[in-house]
């Protein structure tokens, strides 16, 4: 069967089993438009190229299959290459085709030509220049399989139009052809066993559970370890969701803005198993004063990782549930494990859990006169109030999406998470803006889940053009804005390191006018300025569901983000929220 | 220059690495070394007896990272297929160098009698220069190029290590088998 190279790309698509294509056309990338309007693959015209990135981003982490999204040469291509780079951070499977120039024209200039592939080389963990459309099945499998294997990540195919025009005899490979690609699997038996024999001696053991016990899909066995040792877990930013938040095991999320038990156990921890994580910044704070007295058992799938930032004492490169049951295992081998040994380690994370709770000063209600808005008062309303609200009036396996700053972690620390694949956030790049179009890809994946985005006015500003995606395409999105007016983050950090000069993070609460913004992209749009009014809006909200929502919370923009490990600080520096400071220095083991 | 700079010194290690022959794989690796912070001292690429893969040799300089991490990162990249670290003791290492030598009709014979000692060859002669090439032990090319100094160097340029593991060593990464 002769097909053009374009059939053969969609082809090979459908082959891989593609739902859904996010994409926008252009030049470059016309041919291979044409054979996807007779394809069953659901394409999905977004606004802006970043949008079909953080779509295919979304979906990818609400389903656990790889993403793809499809844009033009030159600028559709450079749009793009922000979702790829956060999707290579946080190792989110991806497949991006990009179009280009005729391979004529290549290296020429010619109109909307960029080098997509050398532009791409450091976020992408491999891509191709297709030079044949003989090639073109062959890339596609094995763009899927590096994609999905090993440690996941994004990919890129570049298609000149002149490849995508040509004829080819149409063939499906029968596997790839990767000489230089073995990603680990299983954990060599010997690390498992001096690992148990870790875990048997530690008397105060923290696991460190990441990102990576989601791609390996990993909860159950994770659950099953901690009760079977009875070892408190940690859950990172890109772990929130694989074990129960209302586990008794579960400390929560440690790091920079993590809760103060968590980020002191592990700072008193004699042993650390970290499966699945790797040691960023926002977690160890100083490397050198992060966990002095813990040994480190190191589960990763990417080598590279372990030993990057921390030396482990047993390290084991292989896949993050594998290691784990291997581990259950060989710990159950040698008999039921002696829990009563970690009694006193319990009871001071007990002692820390009543002490050093999230907390935020509460606003009154009834002061309805310092109320936001015409009377030119700030709005008293807490943020962390909102999140509250939002956990209490929806399912427990709603997907909570969240942009990048204070409102993030406001999400992260006072959402309760009870599933895996409930939280989609942008972890290692930062990437504001990221919330909405995330969120837009995750409700196509999981129709069948509520899907709310936690956002800051300043994220949504940035891609919030996606909303007409939504209302177009009919994917009832429902987006909370924490509206402080401010870039809040930043401000904070101007607070607290740069003596209250605020330099450009000022937004204004009216401009935009997200209500009128919401309602110009087809979306219903709620505003609430008061406690009172936030359970009536989320519920109305929640009624809705035929097309996207978007709630304006006017909230108090001076509220600040506690805990904080001040950047470059020792964890052991941890500054709690102010009413709990007094007690800070009478805090003993 | 210290002992420490010298190629083979403590902080330069060797890296033979078996890539695909693949369009761009060079760039790939180049890519790595400078966003990962890697220094690079010297890089060779030739292609090997199977047109498949082509062969780099890499100097690394670990002051910046451990070698373990460098090569933890470049198995990473898709295109690499082998990576084995050669010790000085276990390999035969051999460089290219090529200089022109500003030398008058007094001096050129002290030149000529020196590349006839290196056992070089004299590849261009004019009135004033010629141009030598020596291939030779990375060490031994040092020797030659600092004798030369003081003639006055008018142009030099050397081609990087290349290394194969001797053939009485066993070298663990170093095996090609399965790949021919």
């Amino acid at each position: 069967m002769e097909l053009t190279g374009a059939q053969a790309l969609v082809k090979s698509l459908e082959m891989q089993e593609v739902e859904v294509i996010f994409g926008l056309p252009g030049g470059a990338i016309l041919p291979v438009y044409d054979p996807i309007i007779d394809s069953p693959i659901r394409h999905i015209l977004v606004r802006h190229e970043q949008g079909a990135g953080h779509m295919a981003e979304g979906y990818a982490q609400a389903t656990g299959r790889p993403g793809v999204a499809m844009v033009t040469s030159g600028p559709g291509a450079t749009n793009i290459v922000t979702a790829l780079a956060d999707a290579y951070m946080d190792s989110i499977p991806l497949v991006v085709v990009t179009g280009q120039v005729a391979t004529s024209a290549i290296g020429t200039d010619a109109f909307q030509e960029s080098d997509t592939t050398g532009i791409t080389l450091g976020v992408t963990k491999h891509n191709w220049l297709v030079t044949d459309a003989a090639d073109i099945p062959q890339i596609v499998r094995e763009a899927f399989h590096i994609a999905t294997t090993g440690r996941p990540g994004p990919v890129l195919i570049d298609v000149p139009k002149d490849i995508a025009t040509s004829m080819m005899e149409w063939y499906w490979p029968d596997g790839v052809d990767l000489p230089g690609y073995h990603p680990a699997s299983q954990p060599d038996r010997a690390a498992i066993s001096a690992a148990a024999e870790l875990v048997a001696a530690a008397e105060r053991p923290v696991i460190y559970a990441g990102g990576g016990i989601l791609k390996s899909r990993a909860s159950n066995a994770l659950r099953e370890l901690a009760e079977l040792t009875g070892i408190p877990v940690v859950t990172t930013l890109m772990a929130r969701g694989c074990f129960p938040d209302s586990h008794p095991l579960c400390l929560g999320m440690p790091g920079m803005h993590g809760n103060y038990t968590a980020v002191t156990a592990m700072q008193q921890a004699d042993l650390l198993l970290a499966l699945g994580s790797r040691f960023d910044d926002r977690v160890t704070g100083k490397v050198s004063a992060f966990a002095p007295r813990a040994k480190v058992v190191h589960v990763d799938i990417d080598k590279a990782e372990i030993g990057k930032v921390r030396r482990p004492e047993v390290a084991i490169h292989a896949d993050c549930r594998l290691a784990i049951e291997g581990l259950i295992e060989s710990i159950t081998a040698s008999g039921p494990p002696d829990k009563g040994r970690l009694e006193p380690w319990i009871a001071t994370l007990s002692k820390w859990q009543e002490q050093y709770p999230y907390t935020y000063d509460r606003s009154e209600p009834d002061n309805a006169e310092v109320l936001a808005g015409s009377s030119g008062r700030r709005p008293t309303l807490k943020p962390q109030y909102v999140i509250e609200q939002l956990r209490a009036l929806t399912p427990p396996d709603t997907v909570l999406v969240s942009g990048v700053g204070q409102h993030q972690m406001w999400a992260s620390q006072h959402w309760s998470f009870e599933h895996p694949n409930t939280w989609i956030n942008s972890g290692g790049l930062g990437t504001m803006g990221f919330a909405v179009p995330a969120a837009i890809g995750a409700k196509v994946g999981r129709p069948d889940r509520m899907v709310w985005a936690v956002d800051g006015d300043g994220c949504f500003q940035m891609t919030a053009q996606e909303l007409a995606t939504a209302t177009a395409e009919r994917i009832p999105v429902k987006i909370a804005i924490l509206n402080n007016a401010y870039l809040g983050m930043v401000r904070q950090w101007q607070h607290m390191f740069y003596e209250e000069r605020y330099s450009e993070v000022y937004l204004s609460p009216d401009l935009p006018d997200y209500v009128g913004w919401a309602e110009a992209m087809g979306c219903v749009g709620l505003r609430v300025e008061s406690s009172e009014e936030v359970t009536p809006a989320i519920e109305k909200a929640n009624e809705i569901d035929d097309r996207p929502v978007v709630i304006d919370f006017r909230t108090d923009s001076m509220e600040q983000v506690f805990p904080m490990v001040p950047a470059g600080a020792s964890n052991d520096d941890i500054v709690v929220h102010p009413s709990q400071r007094v007690r800070g220095s009478e805090v003993s083991q | 220059m210290t002992q420490d700079y010298r190629p083979g010194g403590p902080r330069h290690r060797l890296l033979s690495v078996l890539v695909e022959n693949k369009a761009g794989v060079l760039a790939r690796v180049a890519g790595l070394f400078s966003r990962r912070g890697y220094n690079i001292f010297s890089l060779a690429v030739a292609p090997t007896d199977n047109e498949r893969f082509s062969r780099i040799s890499i100097v690394v300089d670990v002051e910046s990272s451990p070698l373990e991490q460098v090569v933890a990162q470049l198995d990473k990249l898709i295109n690499v297929v082998e990576i084995g670290e050669l010790h000085p003791d276990e390999a035969r290492e051999a460089e290219l160098l090529l200089v022109s030598v500003t030398a008058n009709a007094n001096e050129r014979s002290q030149v000529i009698q020196l590349v006839g000692v290196f056992a070089g060859r004299i590849v261009d002669v004019g009135h004033d220069a010629i141009t030598v090439m020596v291939a030779g032990a990375p060490e031994l090319l040092d020797d030659f190029e600092s004798l030369m100094r003081p003639y006055g160097i008018a142009g030099i340029q050397r081609t990087g290590r290349i290394a194969l593991p001797k053939l009485d060593s066993q070298a663990s990464s170093m095996t090609t088998a399965g790949i021919a």
